[in-house]
């Protein structure tokens, strides 16, 4: 019973290659999640997510479902719209979220119209990934992309805490925060394009996001916050790619749910800053002060 | 130690449209102390930044004698920094040496113990576990000041370090900037207190307005008697 509920779906060889690609992929996006987070840019992976899809809608228009062309695309795509973004938050007098959300409602409307405009692809498939799709092509390119991106992070390291803790003194100092915040955003794309067979361009962030936001329950240090994030994440691409396989629902909406529950879970009793957490605070407070 | 002067041409410095600074010649001399006043918007802040590198420069030129980016260290007002930013005070007093390490080269138990002795320095000993998001306005400071220390730097520009912090703190760090002062550093601090300027500063410069001159009226010792 618990074998066929737990073990009998990865013997099939798609959801072994999906879980393979979602484990990979749950080591190298949370981490830049976190740092997302840190850095207030939490709407920026929204922009990333949508904005992406207009690339994605092309590459295949070029070139037909090959995984490389809509990849590519939606790599190129998504720097695109970072630039964009970047050029637009450095104030031109509007709110930098209003422009933000301009730029996504654009690209999500355009790529769906992109992608409506041709036969042969399934919108939701491409929005909310697919775990039949993901063939070795996109497995290699999802291993390969956190391959890549867990050493440029820690090689960026240093800077980039710099860079979010404190710009002026980075800047003051004589290194350049322009260069570490561009490679980081493109690991951020490249996470995100990599991700988009198994779990759709519109749900791959949530396992770059929703684990780094509820990382912040389980530890106090940036280190620790990192760590719990991708430990999050592995566990929900396991319960995720489990219960699409169980209930029908496809594996990007699964995987996001369950990382979704995990932070709700982290949020009311986590070990820190948690509900939980504050509630017995209040306990302490309100028996110091009795005695007072 | 002893920086070279640092001089200013004919400086103007612009925010957005404003013209903040306006033709400001003269020289901070090697190992002096000067407190930079003037009302709101008069362009403190961005003078400091400016000299620092970090604000365009509009008009006429700074010189700085040579001195590398790394020679130049810069108290940001505490408001700049992200205090809710998961990190230890220890990595932040190390974080005053990433100027000179680079972003790559790792940092050592040797440089750790640095930033310890920093700490206890600026009178915040066995804190360096601590995270910055438990720490009073004062003690923020502290660390910061630690973080100076550890980028030992000939020059230093310091946006309003005492005006966020109780008086002990002030007194405290008072003290340091003193000590910093005796070592021949060249000091720049932007202040609203205008006592402590004129009993502890020798140099004083006084931001009035688009047509500012660093006339001696202005540039006189206030501490001279």
């Amino acid at each position: 019973m618990i074998y066929d509920l737990l073990v009998a779906p990865f013997a099939l060889g798609f959801m072994r290659r999906a879980l393979a690609g979602c484990l990979a992929l749950s080591c190298a996006a949370p981490p830049l999640g976190v740092f997302l987070v840190l850095r207030r840019m939490s709407l920026m992976s929204d922009v990333m997510q949508h904005g992406v899809l207009p690339g994605i809608a092309l590459g295949a228009a070029v070139a037909g479902l090959s995984v490389w062309a809509m990849g590519l695309g939606g790599v190129l795509a998504g720097l695109i719209v970072a630039l964009l973004a970047g050029w637009l938050s450095r104030g031109h007098g509007a709110r930098e979220d209003s422009q933000l959300a301009g730029v996504y409602l654009i690209a999500l409307a355009l790529g769906v119209a992109l992608i409506s405009a041709q036969r042969g692809i399934d919108l939701t498939h491409v929005l909310f990934g697919s775990v039949l799709a993901v063939d070795d092509m996109a497995l290699f390119a999802m291993a390969g992309v956190a391959t890549i991106a867990l050493p440029v992070l820690a090689l960026i390291w240093r800077p980039l805490i710099l860079e979010s803790l404190d710009p002026g003194f980075l800047a003051a100092t004589g290194g350049r925060g322009a260069v570490w915040h561009a490679l980081f955003l493109a690991l951020v794309v490249l996470c995100v394009v990599s991700g988009f067979v198994a779990l759709g361009t519109l749900m791959s962030v949530g396992l770059m996001m929703l684990p780094a936001i509820g990382a912040r329950h389980w530890s106090a240090s940036l280190a620790g916050q990192i760590r719990a994030s991708v430990v999050l994440a592995i566990l929900s691409s396991v319960v995720g790619l489990l219960l699409s396989y169980h209930t029908d629902i496809p594996a990007g909406p699964a995987i996001v749910l369950t990382a979704g529950a995990a932070w709700i879970a982290g949020t009311l009793c986590g070990p820190h800053a948690s509900l939980r957490e504050s509630m017995s605070g209040h306990r302490r407070v309100n028996a110091a002060g009795k005695i007072g | 130690m002893t920086p070279p002067p640092i001089t200013l041409d004919h400086l103007t410095l612009r925010h957005g449209e404003r013209t903040v600074v306006s033709n400001l010649s003269g020289v901070f001399a090697p190992g002096s102390m000067t407190a930079l006043t003037g009302d709101n918007g008069a362009g403190k802040t961005t003078l400091l930044r400016a000299l620092a590198g970090l604000h365009p420069v509009a008009g006429g030129r700074i010189d700085r004698g040579g001195l590398a980016p790394a020679d130049i260290a810069m108290l940001p007002q505490v408001s700049e920094l992200d205090r809710t930013f998961p990190i230890t005070c220890r990595d932040v007093v190390a974080l005053g040496l990433a100027g000179r390490v680079g972003a790559f080269t790792g940092i050592g138990l040797a440089q750790l113990r640095q930033a310890e002795a920093a700490l206890a320095a600026v009178g915040l000993p066995n804190l360096g576990n601590r995270g910055i998001g438990a720490l009073s306005a004062g003690q923020f400071q502290r660390v910061l000041f630690a973080r100076l220390m550890l980028q030992d730097a000939p020059v230093l520009l310091l946006d309003e370090p005492f005006s966020a912090v109780d008086t002990t703190t002030a007194h405290d760090l008072l003290a340091i900037l003193r000590r910093w002062h005796r070592e021949g550093r060249t000091i720049i601090t932007v202040l609203h207190d205008l006592d402590m300027v004129r009993a502890h500063f020798p140099d004083t410069l006084c931001l009035a307005g688009a047509d500012t001159v660093w006339a001696p009226s202005v540039w006189t010792p206030r501490e001279a008697a």
